[in-house]
């Protein structure tokens, strides 16, 4: 049917104007709520989500900002954040470690609390949360780094010598002293963030991390040689001929092969 | 225009039925609104804990979950299954306000309804011109737009403005700057909107307007042949399309307001000198035949809106 011969009425003009109206109304309204929900992901790196929550674009699915997991919680670590005040996601909950630190209750009270499961009813060990991961930020100001026994970060930690350690290396400094370094190891830390609110410094020379800035992450195809050396039994590849190390000049620091000398880096009070 | 005309909108119903009677439901609905608030304050500020969390999602007394069905609905459409609590509570929200009638959330427990009724009678007062007046479905295409950014970003969209539970929230666990958002909207409806957003824009409203499109609890016009014309219920309504096929329906057309519109406030009850709405369930479509044929009201001219 020729479009010219059928008149056109008016109701249906009035229709698609109205309809097209609308619809470019929904695509402004809808651009600034979508620029605002992809806002929203930027947590900031101080704000840690309660113990269990979900990954923060998962998170945000599943979070219908009730604050009971707020309400739940004994030590008022866990707080909504405010419109305008917090830059976290209006009505989420985070807790700032170094303000308050997550106290680690055995009975996860917040997971408990959560009716949506954006906080994972799945964690039932608080050893098991990964809020973030401790990082010793400043090795520049930290009191161990310069040789004191501070140990302040170590002592507090919930999962003390399991989630912080304290490695000892030479103080180059005094030459004659031991430098007790506090080391996290990221299997074990649950980001409670105790050792950054303990931390001595005016302003904190350890602090928890979203595990995102925490940590790096290994190759997928990467392959330790010694462990697979350590898992076969075996050199790894077959019919390698080890050959005499050769290092540079007439001797060598390897007092085995002829004409080595000693290292001249001979600790002072270490006996020959 | 006649001196009629001009008197204050419920004027003759303060005169027929007292001051009190005549804003019997406003008052209720005042009183319903902040003992829901107050429900929720108790804990926080004094220390009695009925009810924990907000209107998104609450606990009472330790058993009962409550859960804002709207924000569960773009939960899901953004990719999260909610846990069982939560379900249970969207589904009871939802059969309550399924019987009671959607909107009865709108007009009897939302906080921003004093805001924006605050707003309109600032409005009228200044006698400011109705302004933008977007088509009252709107709100359902901001509706769809609200789920489909949920769906598209994985994120609960309408809680990111969501005015309503945001000044809920901020009454109960901390302000922010919400109050710069509420004072916007109150600004909206004076200025920019007669009705504005409750009547035109909000989402939230929308959804629980259609969840109760065939609720039981309904606004009749039973003695629609009192009326007498006044306009003061069309004056006071919020959603006053939904009178006109009540009230001026041919006889053998019911007398209820059946468009999920209306809020249920009752405020066509109060204002109405004469009596011709009542609350009543929507399988009572009994009209009242007038008495006395004789006395029949007179028919005067219609107050402009």
């Amino acid at each position: 049917m020729p479009l010219v011969d059928t008149p056109l009425s008016p109701q249906r003009r009035r229709f698609l104007q109205d309809s097209a109206r609308a619809a470019g109304g929904c695509v402004v309204a809808g651009s600034v709520l979508a620029y605002l929900a992809r806002d929203a992901r930027a947590l900031p790196a101080e704000a840690l989500r309660p113990p269990g929550a979900l990954p923060e674009k998962e998170f945000l699915s599943a979070c219908i900002r009730c604050g009971l997991c707020v309400r739940d919680c004994p030590y008022d670590t866990l707080k909504l954040a405010e419109l305008g005040s917090d830059a976290v996601a209006t009505g989420t909950p985070f807790f700032t470690a170094r303000d308050i630190p997550c106290e680690m209750c055995d009975d996860i009270p917040c997971v408990a609390a959560c009716p949506t499961g954006a906080l994972d009813p799945g964690l039932d060990n608080i050893d098991d949360a990964k809020m973030g991961v401790a990082v010793l930020v400043d090795q520049e100001n930290c009191l161990n780094f310069l040789g004191l026994r501070c140990d302040v970060c170590y002592r507090v930690c919930p999962v003390i010598d399991e989630a912080i350690t304290l490695e000892t290396e030479h103080n180059t400094r005094s030459g004659h002293h031991a430098l007790f370094i506090p080391t996290v190891h990221s299997d074990r830390c649950t980001g409670c963030g105790m050792c950054e609110k303990s931390c001595v410094l005016p302003e904190a020379a350890i602090k928890v991390l979203p595990t995102r800035l925490a940590r790096g992450s290994s190759a997928e195809h990467y392959r330790k040689g010694w462990e697979e050396k350590a898992a076969k039994g075996a050199p790894v590849v077959e019919g390698i001929i080890d050959l005499p190390d050769r290092l540079p000049g007439p001797g060598t620091d390897n007092l085995v092969s002829p004409g080595g000398f000693a290292p001249g880096y001979e600790l002072p009070g270490v006996g020959q | 225009m006649s001196a009629r005309t001009h008197m204050p909108v419920g004027h003759e119903a303060v005169e027929s039925k007292g001051w009190i009677g005549a804003h019997r439901y406003l008052l209720l609905r005042r009183v319903s609104q902040l003992f829901f608030l107050v429900l929720f304050l108790l804990g926080p500020w004094f220390g009695i804990w009925i009810v924990e969390g907000n209107l998104a999602g609450s606990l009472t007394l330790g058993v009962l979950p409550l859960t804002d069905p709207f924000i569960l609905l773009q939960s899901f459409v953004a990719g999260h299954l909610p846990e069982v609590t939560a379900l249970i509570g969207g589904l009871i929200v939802l059969a309550v306000y399924a019987l009671i009638g959607g909107r009865v959330y709108c007009s009897w427990v939302c906080p921003i309804n004093p805001v924006t009724d605050a707003a309109n009678w600032l409005h009228r007062k200044l006698d400011l011109p109705k302004g933008w007046q977007p088509k009252r479905s709107s709100r359902l295409w901001v509706l769809a737009t609200v789920l489909l950014v949920s769906g598209l970003s994985g994120v609960i969209a309408w809680e990111l403005v969501n005015p309503i539970t945001m000044l809920h929230r901020g009454l109960v666990f901390g302000m922010g700057f919400v109050w710069a958002m509420i004072a916007a909207i109150f600004i909206f409806d004076v200025i920019v909107s007669r009705h504005g957003w409750c009547g035109h824009l909000c989402p939230v409203g929308a959804f629980y307007g259609l969840i109760g499109s065939k609720s039981l609890l309904r606004v009749s016009a039973t003695n629609r042949a009192a009326c007498d014309d006044c306009m003061d219920c069309y004056a006071v309504c919020p959603e006053n399309q939904v009178i006109s096929p009540a009230l001026k329906g041919k006889s053998g057309h019911t007398p209820l307001i059946l468009s999920p519109d209306c809020t249920n406030c009752g405020r066509c009850i109060d204002v109405c000198a004469v009596d011709v709405f009542n609350f009543t369930h929507r399988f009572d479509d009994h009209v009242v035949q007038p008495s006395d044929p004789v006395a029949a009201p007179e028919p005067r001219a219609a107050r402009p809106i």
